[in-house]
């Protein structure tokens, strides 16, 4: 069996004995690559030269200070910048595009001795859910080759579930981690806004984005949310909030947990095996000893226009940089300064990209600027308003992560607004800026099925700890797709 | 003139820190193109903005001169826009909560005292330099974009060229004096552009308004405005309706030219910067600025006239640049008499600096130096001829006065025993010129006196040899 | 419903830099009209006094030392630039 489906612990517990070398471990995650991602198409780029050097250095580094992370092998969502290697955000705009600094996250991820084995795959600047819209190629879910991933961060969580890397980094502006992690079957977490320094990541919307770590198991995941959080001078969002030990939080104990189940997650739109995938993880939620209640969230319909808006708006804003001028795509017919802003950004972006571009500055335009985006962020007071009380009297929130099992690729109807409100279970945790996480809970003909839990404002510790117990409970981490299967 | 002019200035400032506002970059004038950039200044992908805490304590202690109220809660907006010398597209700026807002100063035209209303002054960054070439291309620098900026917005009280030019004689004095910038407009760290308008004397409603760009001195701006008074006075008084547009002063034919007429192609479309937190700004924030803002014009002009009985003129002259004040209370500290001490500095002084193109600071004249001079001249150790000598040293060479007389041999002979033998000698030589003198022509006295002075090297003090000539002509 | 018709496409395409043949420019107002209904659907929310929330957490006064680092090499900055001259980004004229 490959080294990939291990976690973390086992690898280290390897390494420790001296049973795999660093670079042992690195070359079956590409020999996992060459085998399996023709089929998956997981990554954009790999690094296959600069990964074996640094596992070799790593190997004769000093046994002294190695981390739970020392060695391992994870993959970088493509918007996220790595210097010295092309970040494309999967985009011809950026399609030769090489950053000359590191994201603070790809820095933490080094410096706990990780090694980045190349760039995965995404919706064209983290605009979709599907990773259909990359402008390079369309990532296949590895569960079912002929269903999307999900999206944005399609090729970081296929890439996981196919055995490829067993880290990953994925970016959740609206669900970006956690509906991919669903979709696929892996555990996917969002932490709280600020939490992971936004240096580095290449804005989509900047009061929503935030960088969240993909993995196989949930222990897996906090050690890499420990590694990549934390406060950081490059980025004045990032919370001053002390980053506890998130590992300590899974003893599996949840006696006494008091969950609250919105009536809007499980109601209209929710496919019914979806449903009945949650309500039975809920039940052995309860057999742990937790107590569930069922609230409402009365905003909670508006979230997909709220964020729509605000999205928009603020990717409007973000994406205007892209001008061909400093870096990045530049047309070629171009033969003046104002040929060249129209023809670069019109052939660069694509459809989704340009149309999101379209409406966030309709919203942002004088006539429309109050009644849109400055209602977009009153409805979001509301909506973070709602969150606030039901916390009140709750410890977490739990429901599907999305309504849907992963859909057939090229099946999803032409009407955009089917798509968005597929977003509704994501979106709203975004506008509140609260972590939340997708586990596996579950499949439905063959495609898993992801609980999420939702948390307050870093209270990731306490979201690991019971997904952690509802992992220790079910076996559904231990499933793996059989395409990884044969290879080893 | 049938019309009332109706001016508001818009007046940006370069904030003198070390950094950017928002990028770490190095922030000064001069450096080879693109040498002081930041991933951010060049909006890379992934980069973020990060507010230096400098440019926040200049905008309010800028705004806290200008007498405006300090803002408690501010944020930044970004106002977007494309151009090359933009890189992010944006430009970050505040739009509904700036640093300061309601203030005033206090101009004085024709003997005349007004108040001149400011709307707001707001935090915001310069952007990069462009520069046009003939062949087609524009060349690019960023290392003034991101460079802290305030902009001070006036309300609409200016009614005349001269009042303008008043306006900005004492912003810039007043910035000046809070050390925030070095108000250079030949170095751009001060620029300005007007907002004119014409309408009917007793009309309440403003007329349509020009806004005037490229106005490269306080010179310019006075023509400019009176220029594109002219203009509009012309167009109204023809029957036809001024157009919004904006236009550039032209400064070799002296005219304002047309560069774009304003339509609703302009929208900004603000919105917060998520990327940067609020500024709240308590009481005691605000304390420590205003206590590090030291006496501005104002002030020390109040104190030169109350106190040290200038004239109104001369304490408006003397607190036109902080350093010649500072300069001058230095001086009078070191325990020269104001009056003169503000002479030499008005004259002498003024007249070296403008013929050598110096400041003060170029020079070795420093305010003990020029205190022991004119301390020589009211003891009547030295006249005011052998001070000329004296001051030419001293802002030369520096030092002090004592010195160079005792050196030069330059104190006054104020002996009298030394003086009337002197005279005696003088008086000997030139029997012609006293005859004269007893026949009525006073010019003769003036020419011994020379006579005197020339003998004496200049050291003679002059009252005393008058004194002792008639003294002696008369035993004649 | 709020239509958004293919000439605000181009109205709004231009404050963007974007362009669209009228074609493209029929299909994006048909797409943009549906975010236009879905934005429009704000419409009927009660925000009667609710501050807009322009950040998703409570965090404030977030400053720099005034102290300068991290300058950027030129060269490295000039080797994504399409063209160049004397350590300057060249660009054509406006027109």
């Amino acid at each position: 069996m490959t080294l990939m489906k291990k976690t973390a612990a086992e690898l280290q517990a390897l390494l420790h004995n001296r049973e795999v070398s660093v670079k042992e471990v690195t070359e079956d995650s590409f020999k996992q690559i060459a085998a399996l991602d023709g089929k998956v198409k997981a990554f954009l780029a790999l690094t296959e030269e600069e990964a074996l050097a640094k596992a070799e250095a790593l190997d004769n580094s000093s046994i002294e200070g190695r981390g739970p992370l020392f060695g391992l092998p994870i993959g970088i969502k493509d918007n996220i910048v790595t210097k010295g290697t092309a970040t494309t955000c999967a985009s011809k705009m950026l399609e030769n595009f090489v950053p000359v600094y590191n994201a603070t996250a790809v820095e933490k991820v080094n410096d706990a001795g990780m090694v980045s084995v190349g760039k995965l795959n995404m919706d064209e600047f983290a605009m979709g859910s599907t990773t259909e819209r990359s402008a390079f190629q369309t990532t296949h879910n590895p569960w079912n080759l002929d269903c999307v991933p999900g999206g944005s961060s399609g090729g970081s969580a296929a890439a996981v579930a196919a055995g490829e890397v067993p880290f990953s980094l994925g970016t959740d502006t609206g669900g970006s981690v956690r509906q991919p992690a669903a979709f696929c079957g892996v555990v996917g977490m969002k932490p709280t806004y600020g939490r992971v320094s936004r240096s580095g990541l290449v804005a989509f919307a900047s009061s929503l984005d935030q960088i969240g770590p993909i993995t196989r198991t949930v222990e897996d995941n906090a050690l890499l949310l420990n590694a990549i959080s934390g406060v950081d001078h490059r980025d004045s969002s990032s919370s001053p909030q002390q980053v506890p030990d998130f590992k300590a939080a899974l003893t599996g104990d949840i006696k006494g947990l008091r969950i609250a189940v919105p009536k809007e997650y499980l109601g209209e739109g929710i496919e019914e095996d979806v449903k009945d995938k949650v309500r039975a993880s809920l039940k052995v939620l309860e057999s742990l000893g937790a107590s569930i209640g069922e609230v409402t969230l009365p905003h909670s319909k508006y979230a997909s226009s709220t964020y729509y808006t605000i999205a928009t708006a603020e990717a409007s804003s973000n994406l205007a940089r892209f001008d061909g001028i400093r870096y990045g795509y530049r047309s070629e017919s171009a033969k003046n300064l104002e040929e060249i802003y129209l023809r670069s950004r019109s052939e660069g972006f694509g459809t989704e990209v340009k149309k999101r571009i379209m409406y966030g500055t309709y919203a942002l335009s004088a006539d429309h600027h109050e009644e849109l985006y400055v209602k977009a962020m009153k409805v979001r007071t509301l909506i973070a308003q709602d969150f606030a009380s039901v916390f009140n009297n709750y410890d977490v929130i739990v429901g599907p992560t999305s309504a849907t099992t992963a859909y057939e690729i090229g099946g999803v109807a032409e009407n955009q607004v089917t798509l968005y409100a597929n977003d509704i279970l994501t979106v709203s945790v975004n506008l509140a800026g609260i972590p939340a996480i997708s586990i596996p809970c579950g499949f439905s003909n063959g495609l898993p099925v992801g609980l999420q839990i939702i948390g307050k404002h870093f209270d990731e510790a306490l979201i690991y700890k019971v997904a952690h117990a509802f992992e220790q409970a079910t076996d559904f981490h231990k499933r793996t797709p059989s395409i990884g299967e044969g290879t080893n | 003139m049938n019309f009332e002019t109706i001016v508001g200035l818009e007046v940006h400032v370069e904030l003198k820190t070390d950094t950017k506002i928002f990028s770490p970059a190095p922030s000064h004038y001069g450096a080879e193109p693109n040498m002081n950039i930041h991933v951010k200044d060049l909006a890379y992908p992934g980069t973020l903005p990060t507010l230096n805490k400098q440019a926040v304590d200049f905008g309010m202690k800028a705004s806290m001169a200008l007498n405006c109220e300090v803002a408690d809660v501010m944020n930044f907006d970004r106002k977007h826009y494309f151009y090359p010398d933009n890189p992010a597209a944006y430009q970050i700026s505040q739009d509904k909560r700036p640093v300061g807002q309601n203030g005033w100063i206090e101009i004085e035209v024709e003997g005349k005292k007004k108040k001149i209303r400011i709307e707001r002054v707001h935090l915001e960054e310069d952007a990069g330099k462009l520069t046009h070439s003939d062949n087609g291309y524009s060349l690019v620098d960023l290392n003034r974009q991101g460079t802290p900026l305030i902009e001070i917005v006036t309300e609409a009280d200016i009614r005349s060229p001269e009042e303008a030019y008043a306006f900005l004689e004492k912003l810039k004095a007043i910035i000046q004096y809070t050390g925030v910038s070095d108000v250079r407009m030949e170095e751009g760290s001060l620029r300005c552009d007007a907002n004119i308008s014409l309408r009917p004397f007793g009309q309440e409603k403003f007329g349509t308004k020009t806004e005037l760009k490229n106005l490269n001195s306080f010179n310019f701006v006075r023509r400019g405005i009176a220029n594109e008074v002219e203009r509009q006075e012309k167009i109204l008084l023809s029957g036809e309706e001024i157009q919004q547009e904006t236009r550039r002063y032209d400064e070799a034919t002296g005219q304002t030219v047309l560069m774009r007429i304003k339509g609703s192609a302009n929208d900004y479309r603000f919105i917060n910067d998520p990327d940067l937190p609020e500024i709240h700004i308590d009481q005691e924030w605000k304390e420590r600025v205003r206590a590090e803002i030291p006496e501005l014009p104002d002030a020390r002009k109040a104190r030169y006239v109350n106190d040290l009985e200038l004239s109104e003129y001369d304490a408006h002259v003397l607190t036109l640049t902080k350093e010649m004040s500072d300069f001058f209370d230095a001086t009078v500290e070191a325990g020269a008499d104001a009056k003169l001490a503000s002479n030499w500095l008005m004259g002498e002084v003024s007249a070296y600096l403008n013929a050598e193109q110096k400041e003060l600071h170029d020079t070795a004249l420093t305010p003990e130096g020029l205190s022991s001079m004119i301390k020589l001249i009211t003891d009547g150790t030295i006249s005011s001829k052998i001070a000329k000598k004296v001051f030419k040293e001293l802002i030369e060479n520096g030092g002090n006065a004592a010195d160079i007389v005792k050196e030069k041999g330059l104190v006054q002979i104020s002996d009298e025993g030394t003086l009337r033998t002197i005279v005696t000698e003088i008086l000997d030589a030139n029997e012609q010129s006293i005859e004269d003198f007893k026949n009525g022509k006073d010019r003769a006295v003036g020419f011994l006196v020379g006579q005197v002075m020339k003998a004496t090297k200049g050291q003679a003090n002059p009252p005393l040899v008058n004194k002792i000539l008639l003294e002696e002509i008369n035993k004649r | 419903m709020t239509k958004f018709t293919a000439e605000d496409v181009h109205y709004f395409a231009n404050f963007a830099k974007l362009t669209f043949s009228d074609q493209e420019a029929e299909v994006f107002s048909e797409i943009i009209s549906e975010l236009v209904e879905f934005g429009d659907a704000l419409k009927e929310v009660d925000t009667d006094n609710i501050e807009p929330m322009t950040h998703p957490l409570q965090m404030f006064n977030v400053l720099r030392e005034d102290v300068p680092q991290d300058v950027l090499d030129r060269d490295e900055m000039l080797a994504s630039v399409k063209e160049h001259e004397d350590g300057m980004i060249k660009v054509p004229n406006i027109l």
